[in-house]
Formats: C-alpha cells, sequence, structure tokens
C-alpha cells in the first residue's frame, strides 16, 4: 500500500456533508437541554410544562439535521 | 478466504480495528439500502391496488389496534383489570398530557378522538419496525406520514376559519399584530409558505426520516454482527461480531424509545398548529 491509495478517499462525499449538516442541530440541542434543565432546577413546579416547550423545540432542530440526512440520501 | 482466516487469527488483538475494515473492504457483508423500503409487490402486481409488504405490515397493524383496542372495550369492567388498566393509562395520556395540556380542556376536547387515533396508529406503526417479522415501520416510506401530516394541514386551517373566518385566520397568520409595516414583506410570504407549506412538510420528513434511519442503524448492526459471528468462520473476529451484536441490542432498544417519542412529537406539533389557528382566548 503506497501513499497515493493510503490518502484516496473511497465512497461518496456527501457523508461529510451530513457530518456538518448535523454539527449546527447538535450545538443548538445541546443549548435547548441544558437551558431546559438549567430552568427545571430553578423553578422545579414548572417542569410539566416547560418539558412539552422543550420537546417542540426538539422537533424544530430535529427536523435540520434530518434535512441533511434526506439531502445525503438523495444524493447518492 | 482461508488466508484471511489464517491472517485473522495470526494477529494480535491491537490489530483488530484496521484488520476487520480490511476484511470488510474486501468481501463485506450484505448490507441494507434503501431497497428495503421499495419491495417488491406481492398481491394485485401492476394494477394501482397492488401491494407490497410494507402495505402488508401497515393492514396487519391496523387490524391488531382495531382488535385489541375493540375487545378491551367491549370487555371494559368499572374496576379495570391489569390490562384494561395498561390500555387506559395511554389513552389518558394522550388526552392530558398532550391535548388538554396544549389547547386546554374547553376547546381540547374535540380534538382528542383525532390526536388519540393519531397517536396509537403511528405509535403502532413505527413499533412493527422491531418487532420481528415485520422488522419495518410501517410509516417509514413518505406515504403514510404524508397522510397524518395533510390532516393535521386540514384540521388547522379548519379551525382556523371556524375561528376567525377566512380572512380573520389569514390576516391573523400573515400579518401578526404589533410588527411595523416594512416587515410584513419578509415576514408575510414567510409565514405563507409555513402554514401551506413547512408545517406539514416538516411533521412528515420527521417522522419518515427517523424512521428510516433507525431501521438502517439496527439493520446494519445487525448484518454486521451476523456477518462476523456466523459467516466469518473466524474465531478471532468473534469478539468483534459481539460488539457489533450489543450495539444491534442498544439500538433496538434505542429505536423503541424513539418509536415513542416520534409519536408523542407527531402529536403534540399537531395540537400546537392547531392552538395557533385557533388563536389566544
Amino acid at each position: 500500500m503506497d501513499f497515493v491509495t493510503l490518502a484516496e478517499v473511497a465512497g461518496n462525499i456527501s457523508v461529510l456533508g451530513y457530518g456538518i449538516a448535523a454539527l449546527g442541530p447538535a450545538i443548538g440541542l445541546g443549548i435547548m437541554f441544558g437551558k431546559a434543565l438549567e430552568s427545571t432546577a430553578r423553578q422545579p413546579e414548572a417542569s410539566g410544562k416547560l418539558n412539552v416547550i422543550m420537546y417542540i423545540g426538539l422537533a424544530i432542530i430535529e427536523v435540520l439535521a434530518l434535512l441533511g440526512f434526506v439531502a445525503f440520501m438523495m444524493a447518492r | 478466504m482461508n488466508i484471511l482466516v489464517s491472517a485473522a487469527s495470526s494477529l494480535a488483538p491491537s490489530g483488530y480495528a484496521s484488520l476487520s475494515s480490511k476484511i470488510l473492504a474486501d468481501n463485506g457483508p450484505e448490507l441494507p439500502s434503501l431497497n428495503d423500503f421499495l419491495p417488491p409487490e406481492i398481491i394485485f402486481a401492476g394494477t394501482p391496488f397492488a401491494i407490497n409488504r410494507i402495505m402488508l405490515v401497515r393492514m396487519v397493524a391496523t387490524v391488531v389496534i382495531l382488535l385489541v383496542l375493540g375487545i378491551t372495550a367491549a370487555r371494559a369492567k368499572v374496576i379495570p383489570g391489569r390490562w384494561q388498566g395498561a390500555v387506559e393509562w395511554v389513552l389518558g395520556f394522550v388526552r392530558d398530557n398532550i391535548v388538554y395540556q396544549i389547547l386546554g380542556e374547553l376547546r381540547g376536547k374535540k380534538y382528542v378522538p383525532m390526536i388519540t387515533t393519531m397517536f396509537m396508529t403511528i405509535l403502532v406503526f413505527n413499533l412493527c419496525g422491531v418487532i420481528p417479522g415485520a422488522n419495518i415501520a410501517a410509516t417509514a416510506t413518505i406515504a403514510m406520514p404524508l397522510v397524518f401530516a395533510l390532516w393535521t394541514l386540514v384540521q388547522y386551517w379548519a379551525a382556523g376559519i371556524s375561528a376567525h373566518g377566512l380572512g380573520g385566520f389569514l390576516k391573523e397568520e400573515l400579518f401578526p399584530a404589533g410588527v411595523p409595516w416594512p416587515v410584513y414583506i419578509l415576514l408575510t410570504p414567510i409565514q405563507l409558505l409555513e402554514i401551506i407549506l413547512i408545517r406539514p412538510f416538516s411533521l412528515t420528513l420527521r417522522l419518515f426520516a427517523n424512521m428510516l434511519s433507525g431501521h438502517l442503524l439496527v439493520a446494519i448492526t445487525l448484518a454486521m454482527s451476523n456477518y462476523y459471528l456466523i459467516e466469518l468462520q473466524s474465531t478471532a473476529m468473534k469478539a468483534v461480531g459481539a460488539v457489533w451484536f450489543l450495539g444491534g441490542f442498544a439500538l433496538t432498544g434505542f429505536e423503541i424509545f424513539v418509536a415513542a417519542l416520534q409519536a408523542f412529537i407527531f402529536c403534540i406539533l399537531s395540537c400546537v398548529y392547531i392552538n395557533q389557528s385557533l388563536g389566544e382566548e
């Protein structure tokens, strides 16, 4: 195995694209869950309401990551 | 094949990762692909009523839901047994934690049957992905989520029109109050796109892509463990196979969680959209 074949990328470059597409939503989800945890710790009696809002946020952020996944599937 | 096996048994454990990927590149297992979601037609082929495996799964799942709920309802007692208690817990959860939590008891009462139907159907259809024998989520092709999303679309348009009239509904959605007028140039097209296209599209895409990726993940781990443990007759690679097998178990558990979560989110978002159309009270 020489250096040229070592450096050769096999497969589809859209895999990389999906990795990048998952990055933004991942950061968003992290911030959202962190904030939800923080507010629940501050006000435990509001946790029911906060949970519902959190799931709505989760759904809206998640669809961005899934857009990347679908685009990756379509590009094949 | 024989050369590979002898090479595998002669190597130290440190070379596992690179060796296993090398073996994989040379003669890989049969990995799942998108073709799993386009199975051949099994009955009435060539006609508009052609039925494939996924549709069959849907029909069986529908019959199972109807039978289970129907029999439970027919045998309902004042003092619920264990099974009736469980079914009632699910129905109560949908009513109290999804519909009433968002719409409120007064306005939500009308939408309890719709949301309950959606929740039960999506949940059972999603769970088909981990039930042996079905092995594919019935919501994993785009048609089924699209039907539910269009149902939500019709419902929130109807709710808005019945609450404010067509003009009032459009005015409330397209020209939200408290915004300086030049912003409307930007905001109105976005809002229009949102209520016509983005909402049903994102509902569809979320459910569909989640189920599709979940199926691919589980199928890949199990195909890999099958390949390393059984097809590739090498004792050295058994450990790699065991790791894949464990991963398959973990992902199956995760899929059950995702199936419930997606049904929950779909219903929550439907309620949120309807609530937005109804407006503040």
